[in-house]
């Protein structure tokens, strides 16, 4: 049962975590304060921030509802009806993932003449879309029929139970597509979109006064904490009505041809727009233009720091994640609301401003770290927290509470129980939200670029070198690389989605 | 708590965690205190093998740092005094004077800012152009027979949303600085207001300007010369439909820019510093930025790249590049009319 008291065992790690995501917010608060009052309020005044901030919100809101409404539908077809493919299909979902945004939004620049608000709509959907899929596909395979049957013997659709007890997985993949776009620049800025980033951004290119920045930052900071609170909201009602491990697998819906043909050219053609498309257009440059090289040494040099850098990413991610996650899914109150929600902080903002935060902060307290391995791993942490933690806060409410409760009526203290008990059930929900952090940080580029050792390079680098340039086809081999490997965790987690749907 | 013990706590515990983790170490070098650091706003597929030259010239130990001049800078300004940047090696002027401005800039020694003409570099002697760049009019020779003689001619209504711009890139807004300076506030004002209701076309940066004259998206686009030489090199002159218009007669929008270095006060290798910047404006690095990046040549008796206008034929506008500082002013501008 959900419980006040919090164990310091968890308490202090999580404190930490909470301290280490709300670095960035400190540094935008001194980086504030510093430009003084009148700074502040004319660059909150101004008619262009209300403008930004309404087009950013607006194409969070439709971008989250669009996946939102193609995650659920996908992940439905896939484990519940008897879709010709399913198993492809599934696996394949989660691949939009490898293909890092920015290449995204260029390949579709460079192909159609599409920019702009729809532009930016489709390429985020195209790449997001995952976020929700996953999550929903895993609380589907987990529904216990017989909430369904008794809906359908009182005489209502099965489809309200379903998508009452659906809402809070479909809510938090939801929310983490919102801060994605809220955050995102670089495929915007591909498809000219002016959003709240690019005034960011350019605040921080002027290099003089960071003060307008920073209070966008915090501007930022606070929209994000709006949201999430709205998502715990949806949370509080439903988030204990999911059973763990339903008992009996869910009945599979028999399509009729109609609307089984219509859902298989649905998914075929989402498919071929999220990872095929890309990826076909990534073979074109290979093969085109004349910039096409290939240093072996170069890339296995950046195969080698990115797989490294993102592993140790997503290991201290998911370190920082548990005693989080733990105390969001079996505590209730204001501290650990707090504790969750400082997390999703980093997330929300964009990769610069974060990596700033932390220059500031290392050069200042820890020097002997800064442009070295564990900033940027730290880094990673920061900016990838939510997803982690909302993996290990579903993974454990999927173990039953009553277990625990058991090993302490044997004489095991909170914690003990929680290590023997909790975690190991929970274990492979915390190694997809690991798989899931790793994915994201092979991507990552503004941040990796301010903060990563001196002379090394990732993919990510390498491929911004070369997409700076104007060399898109010398590109293309890195663009490649980088989505055959981030591909490895994307089919994994894809496959997982299937698991219970044999 | 205080914020420093705050963020100690919350830093150093991970700190080890990530190393002990396998963060540290792996295939990362450790650079000795000898090693004088290059923060490079320029591209490492443009100036890399430059540095690599001058390592070999100069026989210095180098480590370069590549990224975005802009964000190079903001980096420094946060590392503050403990910058670990020697030299800074900016794309633009304006990047320089941001840290000039800030008094994180060394006076470049005499007998090497003395090789480039004044208007090359800072009034102040902390820094020093490398290479020069024009800024130029790209259009569409299929649909455009007359190109403009002047980016004040572009408010037209005959180009009315056949024209394309980056006002979030650096060289655009050195641009429009150079208008402020020259031409007054309240006529770039005027420009910028009449571009915009001209229906001109936004786009992040050069390049895709570029490729969007030659797909025939645009029939005018605002760049830098080099973009269209280093396409053509990478698509053959057939691969590229569009031509080049130099604008005559002191033109804003012919402003020739530069990239250039500085080193940072807080160096603790000023001499190995002086050595690359000596190199830098030496006859080999310059004969490199001529004949490779197709940029202009700074110092004397260094042929400018063929089929370039030479660089004193250029009619750009007379402005102080140290006042390209005044940055600050022209975002405020950009952001008055709304277009960053």
């Amino acid at each position: 049962m959900p419980s006040r008291r919090i164990p310091a065992g968890l308490l202090w790690p999580a404190g930490v975590t909470a301290a280490l995501a709300l670095l960035p917010v400190a540094y935008l608060a001194v980086r504030s304060v510093e430009g003084g009052s009148a700074a502040v309020a004319r660059t909150l005044l101004r008619a262009r921030t209300l403008e930004l901030a309404v087009r950013s919100l607006g194409l969070a809101a439709v971008v989250t509802a669009l996946c939102v409404i193609v995650g659920v539908s996908l992940a439905w077809l896939v484990v519940r009806s008897d879709l010709p493919g399913r198993r492809v299909f599934g696996i394949l979902a989660a691949l939009p993932l490898a293909v890092p945004s920015y290449v995204a939004a260029y390949t579709w620049v460079a192909s159609f003449d599409l920019e702009g608000f729809a532009g930016s709509v489709l390429v985020l959907t195209l790449c997001s879309y995952p976020y929700v899929y996953l999550p929903v596909a895993a609380a589907l395979s987990r529904m216990d029929p017989a909430t369904e049957e008794v809906a359908l013997s009182l005489g209502r659709s099965r489809y309200a139970v379903v998508l009452r007890q659906l809402r809070p997985a479909a809510a938090a993949g939801g929310l983490l597509v919102a801060m994605y776009v809220l955050a995102e620049f670089g495929a915007v800025a591909i498809m000219r979109f002016d959003v709240f980033t690019t005034q960011i951004y350019t605040s921080y290119r002027a290099g003089f006064n960071r003060t307008p920045a920073a209070v966008l930052g915090l501007l930022l900071v606070l929209i994000t904490l709006v949201i999430v609170a709205a998502e715990f909201r949806t949370r509080g009602r439903a988030a204990y009505a999911m059973r763990g491990g339903a008992a009996r697998r869910p009945p599979t819906i028999r399509l009729a041809p109609g609307p089984k043909a219509l859902a298989l050219a649905a998914s075929a053609a989402l498919t071929g727009l999220a990872v095929g498309f890309p990826l076909a257009s990534i073979c074109y440059w290979l093969l085109g233009g004349s910039s096409a090289r290939l240093d072996p040494a170069d890339l296995s040099a950046a195969v080698g720091a990115t797989l490294g850098v993102a592993a140790a990413g997503a290991l201290l991610t998911t370190a920082l994640a548990v005693p989080v996650g733990i105390i969001a899914a079996r505590h209730r109150g204001r501290t650990a609301t707090f504790l969750e929600q400082s997390t999703y902080v980093g997330h929300s903002l964009p990769g610069i401003v974060m990596a700033l935060s932390l220059v500031f902060f290392a050069v200042r307290y820890v020097p002997a770290i800064y442009q070295r391995w564990p900033l940027l791993v730290i880094a990673y942490a920061v900016l990838f927290m939510p997803a982690a933690v909302g993996a290990v806060r579903a993974s454990v409410l999927q173990s039953p509470p009553v277990l625990e409760e058991v090993a302490r009526s044997l004489g095991r203290t909170p914690l003990q129980a929680v290590r023997t008990v909790t975690l190991p059930l929970a274990l492979p929900g915390v190694l997809a939200g690991a798989a899931l952090v790793f994915l994201t940080a092979m991507k990552e580029l503004p941040a990796t670029l301010l903060l990563r050792p001196t002379g090394v390079e990732t993919l990510a680098t390498r491929l911004w070198t070369e997409t700076g340039s104007g060399a898109y086809a010398a590109a293309a081999p890195y663009a490649a690389l980088l989505m055959l490997l981030a591909a490895v965790p994307g089919f994994l987690l894809g496959r997982r989605s299937l698991e219970e749907t044999r | 708590m205080s914020l420093h013990r705050l963020v100690a706590a919350a830093l150093l515990p991970l700190a080890l965690l990530a190393s002990a983790c396998g963060g540290g170490g792996d295939g990362a070098e450790d650079f000795g205190d000898d090693s004088l650091v290059i923060y490079s706003g320029r591209n490492e597929n443009l100036v890399g093998p430059l540095l690599d030259k001058l390592k070999t010239a100069t026989g210095l130990d180098v480590q370069v740092r590549y990224g975005d001049s802009a964000e190079l800078a903001a980096q420094i300004l946060e590392e503050g005094a403990d910058t670990r940047a020697d030299l800074f090696f900016s794309q633009d002027a304006g990047a320089l004077g941001a840290l000039s401005a800030k008094q994180m800039l060394a006076p470049v020694p005499q007998d090497l800012l003395g090789r480039v003409p004044a208007e090359y570099r800072g009034v102040d002697g902390t820094w020093v152009g490398v290479s020069g760049r024009s800024r130029v009019v790209v259009y569409d020779p299929r649909t455009v027979t007359a190109p403009p003689k002047s980016v004040f001619e572009l408010t037209d209504p005959k180009w009315r949303g056949k024209v394309g711009w980056a006002p979030t890139n650096a060289s655009f807004q050195s641009f429009v600085t150079a208008m402020r300076v020259v031409s007054g506030e309240d006529k770039a004002r005027q420009w910028l207001e009449a571009m915009k209701a001209n229906g001109t076309q936004t786009y992040p940066n050069n390049v895709e300007i570029l490729n969007a004259v030659d797909a025939g998206k645009l029939q005018l686009g605002l760049i830098n010369h080099y973009y269209w030489y280093e396409k053509v090199a990478e698509k053959g002159a057939g691969g590229v439909p569009s031509k080049l218009a130099y604008l005559p007669g002191g033109d804003p929008g012919a402003l020739v820019n530069v990239a250039g270095v500085a080193t940072l006060k807080n160096s603790k290798h000023a001499e190995a510093a002086r050595k690359a910047t000596d190199y830098l404006l030496g006859p080999d690095a310059q004969k490199y930025f001529a004949e490779t990046t197709k940029e202009y040549p700074l110092i004397a008796g260094v042929a400018t790249a063929p089929g370039l206008p030479p660089l004193d034929s250029l009619k750009g506008p007379e402005v102080d590049l140290s006042k390209l500082d005044s940055l600050e002013q022209t975002i405020t501008l950009l952001q008055d009319v709304g277009l960053v």
